[in-house]
């Protein structure tokens, strides 16, 4: 392999250097790595993934299946690329990630002497069948994945940036070859938005492979230069269309630095465009299909494309002695090229006759031809030396006769084209193979919006594609007046005329000692493709699995349709019965860093503040996550723990005042002449009943029966109500109430509004909360003015304040509606008045001691009755869940029901999710109930918990046990009632 | 990604907006008692293969519940009505 002196893309004045495992290689700016690979002779790159048999490059683009590499290395490193479209800059390392001790001499390359004894399934039927029920594939298993030749992911945080863009546009065209230039042309002349995408680094897709200077770069060159003219159309090249989704909306990868050495200052290493498109072209082209035959992975062996691809877009020479192998017209051009720079070039063509004119050009061209006939087995150890040919049988599909021996230092192969259809088929389209054009075709009206162009159409040869693109982009944009487009003074070859399509498997049954790889990636033979048919593999979904062919990086670009034929060919059936696998994105793997974006650590999601969060990080709070809020959790004092926090904190309460910060609550204006009724009907108790100036708890049931909800409601005026919600559900509920509203009760005169973040609230509590409060406002707050569940407007300092006189801890307390912007003012006030913060843990001890039911309870799963909220369930109205509540099983008291739990010992802490189990019972099965909150009661001092317990309320007083098999801890514990702390109410109510 | 055209904010992304489940069902009266009715109602769901009508609230948008018919194999999205307008 050598680089000629002359001709190709590459920019012969600015060499730079490559490291391949420690090799440099000399390369130009323009090369790829795969290319300065062969330039520099290195025919090993890799071993295979399963019996490490050396591989080398096989194509020259994105399908290839061997020439996997780990690029760069420490943060940056990044495995499993492909050589092939790896662009080369100066500096570049990258290794071979499989073998050891290396690449060249691997000591698991003894793994291809058992090949025989290793066919698909093998290691399910070994390692799993006969342990089944034993832990031996969990032994076996870290073995096998170590001798699987897989690459390493780098541990360490990428020090890159990805970002991601939204874009619009009326026709999306995807791939910029010879059929999409066209199309963008026809497109972006009638005026619509086009954008125009390629994954190459250049615009031309197949022009990049014809000889450099010709009539091809002419007409790129004119085409580029009016598509660069057109403002309406944006054209990212180094660009993969990796998925097509519902809504005609593409993800596209930019890879914006990934051929530099570090990103620009202030760029990203890629970029993720999400377009929405009215409609798009599918110009992808069509990829080459090799032939299978005898050690056909060998290093040498490559696509007869690849070679004309190395030729004339890099200037690389594969071999000097090149025997090409075909059944179609595609490899004369190739062969010719080859032949003018000095390769002895032999074509063996399966056709037994051919045109007079392609042998007059080949014979021209100093190429021999040899019709009739094909490879049988490629030779070789390290790389291919010589091929053994044979007579091609065109009625079986086979090779026959005696063999002679061509040696040889590469053989291209080309058994077709199949069109790229990846996109299509993500939309839902299934292919149809169509005998005549010998291709997968898609059908045309299975995804309205998306117009296939060019060879991903089956469309045959350069001038076809060309006219066929113009058309179709026409068709996308309705487009008129748009002129006409010449195509390039080159000859159209065709590669369908007269071809043979036969299976493309050229090797014959039992010749085990020379495999025949249908699928190279993975290691799948021709014969364990026979033995998932034996086997019972009917369905083409069930042998792909089973065989693991068509998986992996490449997804079978190269070998999916060498499976469907093998499998037609066993079930005497045709291509298309056998019918094709699903593709999903993406088309080529893309970085999971690009698809996060910016979107990482703090930015995951958005982060909720109350108003006063500012007060609250000046003042040592510790925080915790509640839904998309972060609350302030504790107040720790020097050297408190949260344990001695919150107990110091929630004992405050209990002795004195206390303030907390309870904003997060979901608050509904509830608004209308029908306001009082929509509640009624909303919440199981009564509403309409309620006096202005007044709050009332309420609950409310879902449909089927099931608590969904609770909160307090203040009737502000007779048409106006303020409802509050628990934290988490403050956006179900609101959406609940418009889809009544909107729906079934689409007469009720109701507005709802969500002011959650209209109003900061802070809950005032323990037995000095009034002296505290009457000492910052001038209302009224003694008992007789303001009972309890009432509420009053007055002012602290400037702001205006409704308190509301209602009780969550159990003791006399209040909570302070204040207009947001102006809570962390009042909260300052009450501080400065001798008010000490309490946070949410102190809070749940609290309100666990006065057996409030909360998130542990209000988990879905429970009824009003399982709640000990029965008495709440008005008889005398309907109501939401009404009517399923009343369902016999619901009313059964074996349900679990609300019960305190008071530890015997004082001292073991209990678990939430604990189950319950009586005295004497052994510990199987769910038990009697389980554990629902838990925490350590300052006023009992002593652990305590609110569990849901069959026939719990007819318990009381029972000794039970409450296990968790997690932790393995078994607590003995009294049941009580569940509420713990002043049962009459009298502190709440004085 | 679906894409649905709000009568109210045009065409929009189908992440703002949440499923709704099935928009063909008729909800018993608030004071129906029957039970049955109610069992239909919240539990019996047809999964109709082809053309289906369901809600959807413009959460992030408009707030407004709508009534989209998308085809259940194709995810083609046909009539976007507002819920409010559309027949019950």
């Amino acid at each position: 392999m050598t680089r000629l002196s002359t001709g190709g893309r590459i920019d012969r004045a600015r060499p730079i250097t490559l490291h391949f495992d420690g090799i440099k290689l000399a390369a130009y700016q323009g090369d790829t790595l795969a290319s300065a690979l062969l330039a520099h002779g290195v025919r090993i790159v890799n071993r295979s993934f399963k019996y490490h048999r050396p591989r080398g490059v096989f194509s020259a683009g994105v399908e290839e299946p061997n020439a996997l590499v780990h690029l760069r290395e420490g943060a940056r490193g990044e495995p499993n690329t492909r050589a092939t479209s790896i662009e080369a800059f100066d500096g570049l390392v990258s290794h071979s990630q499989s073998g050891w001790p290396s690449v060249r001499r691997d000591i698991g390359g003894l793994l291809g002497l058992f090949m025989r004894f290793m066919p698909a399934g093998f290691y399910y039927k070994t390692f799993i069948g006969p342990g089944r029920g034993t832990k031996a594939w969990m032994f076996f298993e870290h073995f096998i994945r170590k001798a699987a030749s897989t690459a390493q992911p780098p541990m360490l945080d990428d020090p890159d940036s990805y970002e991601k863009v939204n874009a619009f546009c009326d026709t999306l065209v995807i791939g910029a070859g010879p059929a999409g230039l066209a199309a963008a042309l026809a497109a972006g002349r009638s005026g619509a938005r086009v954008i125009l995408v390629d994954q190459d680094n250049a615009l031309g897709g197949s022009l990049l492979d014809q000889p450099a200077g010709g009539a091809g770069d002419a007409w790129l060159q004119s085409v580029s230069d009016e598509l660069h003219q057109l403002p309406n159309l944006r054209i990212l090249t180094r660009t993969t269309a990796f998925g097509a989704y519902d809504g005609e909306v593409y993800g596209l990868i930019e890879r914006v630095s990934d051929h530099l050495a570090t990103p620009p200052e202030g760029q990203p290493r890629q970029r993720y465009w999400l377009v929405r498109a009215r409609n798009a072209v599918l110009a992808t082209g069509a990829i080459e299909r090799p032939l299978v035959f005898g050690n056909n992975d060998l290093p040498g062996v490559m696509l007869a494309s690849a070679l004309r691809s190395y030729l004339n877009r890099y200037g690389v020479l594969c071999g000097q002695r090149v025997v090409l192998c075909t059944g179609n017209d595609s490899v004369y051009a190739t062969a010719c090229e080859l032949a003018s720079v000095g390769a002895r070039v032999t074509v063996l063509d399966l056709r037994p006759t051919l045109p007079e004119a392609l042998l007059a050009q080949a014979k021209a061209a100093g190429v021999a031809v040899r019709p009739g006939t094909a490879v049988v087995t490629a030779h070789g150890r390290r790389q291919i030396r010589g091929v053994s040919v044979a007579t091609f049988d065109a009625v079986t599909g086979r090779t026959r006769g005696a063999a002679s021996v061509l040696s040889c230092d590469v053989l291209g192969t080309s058994a077709g084209f199949t069109p790229t259809l990846h996109l299509w088929s993500q939309r839902g389209g299934r292919p149809v193979y169509d005998p005549q054009r010998l291709a997968f075709l898609p059908n045309t009206t299975a995804v309205p919006l998306m117009f296939c162009a060019g060879a991903a159409l089956g469309e045959d040869g350069l001038h076809a594609a060309i006219a066929n693109g113009f058309a179709q982009g026409a068709a996308a944009c309705i487009a008129q007046n748009i002129g006409t487009l010449a195509p390039p003074a080159l000859p159209s070859d065709g590669w369908r005329r007269e071809a043979l399509m036969p299976s493309a498997i050229l090797a014959q049954t039992g010749d085990a000692a020379m495999p025949a790889f249908v699928d190279l990636q993975h290691d799948v033979k021709r014969s364990d493709i026979d033995l998932a048919h034996r086997e019972g593999y009917v369905s083409v979904e069930h042998a792909k699995r089973y065989t693991t062919g068509g998986m992996a990086t490449d997804q079978g670009k190269t070998s999916n349709v060498h499976i469907l034929s093998r499998l037609a060919e066993l079930r005497g059936t045709t291509l298309g019965d056998v019918g094709t696998t699903t593709f999903r994105p993406p088309y080529t793997p893309i970085a999971f860093g690009a698809i996060v974006g910016r979107e990482l650590g703090p930015h995951f999601r958005p982060t909720r503040r109350s108003p006063m969060q500012d007060w609250h990080q000046a003042h040592g709070a510790r925080f915790i996550d509640a839904g998309a809020w972060s609350r302030a959790w504790y107040y720790p004092q020097s050297g408190e723990d949260i344990r001695a926090a919150y107990l110091r904190e929630a004992a405050h309460v209990r002795a004195d005042v206390g303030i907390v910060d309870v904003s997060t609550l979901g608050k509904i204006a509830v608004q209308g002449p029908d306001a009082a009724e929509f509640l009624d009907r909303l919440y199981c108790n009564a509403f309409a009943s309620l006096k202005v100036g007044r709050l009332r708890y309420g609950v409310m049931l879902r449909d089927d029966g099931f608590v969904f909800d609770d909160g307090t409601t203040a009737r502000l005026g007779e048409t106006e109500f303020l409802t509050s919600t628990t934290t988490a559900n403050a956006g179900p509920v609101l959406a609940r109430m418009e889809h009544l509203l909107q729906t079934a009760w689409r007469s009720m005169r109701v507005q709802v509004t969500s002011v959650s973040d209209q109003w900061g609230v802070i809950a005032v509590a323990g037995p000095k909360s009034r002296a505290l409060l009457q000492t910052v406002c001038t209302v009224d707050l003694s008992a007789q003015a303001l009972p309890n569940m009432a509420f009053v407007e007055t002012q602290i300092g400037d702001v205006p304040v409704r308190v509301h006189r209602m009780s969550y801890s159990g003791e006399l307390a209040y909570e302070l509606y204040i207009p947001a912007g102006f809570a962390q003012e009042v909260w300052q006030i009450l501080i400065d008045a001798g008010a000490k913060p309490y946070g949410t843990e102190a809070m749940g001890a609290l309100r666990i001691e006065k057996g409030h039911v909360a998130g542990g309870e209000l988990d879905g799963r429970t009824t009003l009755k399982d709640l000990a909220l029965e008495r709440l369930a008005s008889r005398r109205k309907p109501f939401v869940g009404a009517v399923l509540r009343l369902r016999p099983k619901l009313e059964d008291l074996a349900r679990p029901s609300l019960v305190g739990l008071e530890v015997l010992d004082r001292q073991t802490p209990l678990k939430s999710g604990a189950l319950l189990f009586s005295g004497g019972k052994p510990i199987s099965g769910h038990g009697d109930g389980y554990v629902t909150s838990t925490t350590w009661s300052p006023t009992l001092g002593g652990p305590i918990g609110l569990a849901l317990l069959a026939y719990g309320q007819g318990r009381i007083g029972e000794t039970i046990r409450c296990v968790d098999l997690l932790s393995g801890t078994n607590v003995a514990c009294r049941v009580v009632a569940p509420c713990f702390v002043d049962p009459e109410g009298v502190r709440q109510n004085g | 990604m679906l894409r649905f055209s709000c009568p109210v904010c045009g065409l929009r992304d189908e992440t703002e907006f949440t499923y709704g489940g099935d928009a063909t069902l008729v909800r018993p009266a608030h004071d129906d008692t029957n039970a049955d009715h109610w069992h239909d109602y919240v539990f019996l769901r047809d999964n109709p293969r082809g053309a289906h009508r369901e809600y959807w609230h413009h959460v992030q948008g408009c707030r407004q519940w709508l009534v989209v018919e998308r085809d259940t194999l194709t995810h083609a999205i046909g009539l976007v009505a507002l819920a409010r307008e559309s027949r019950p």
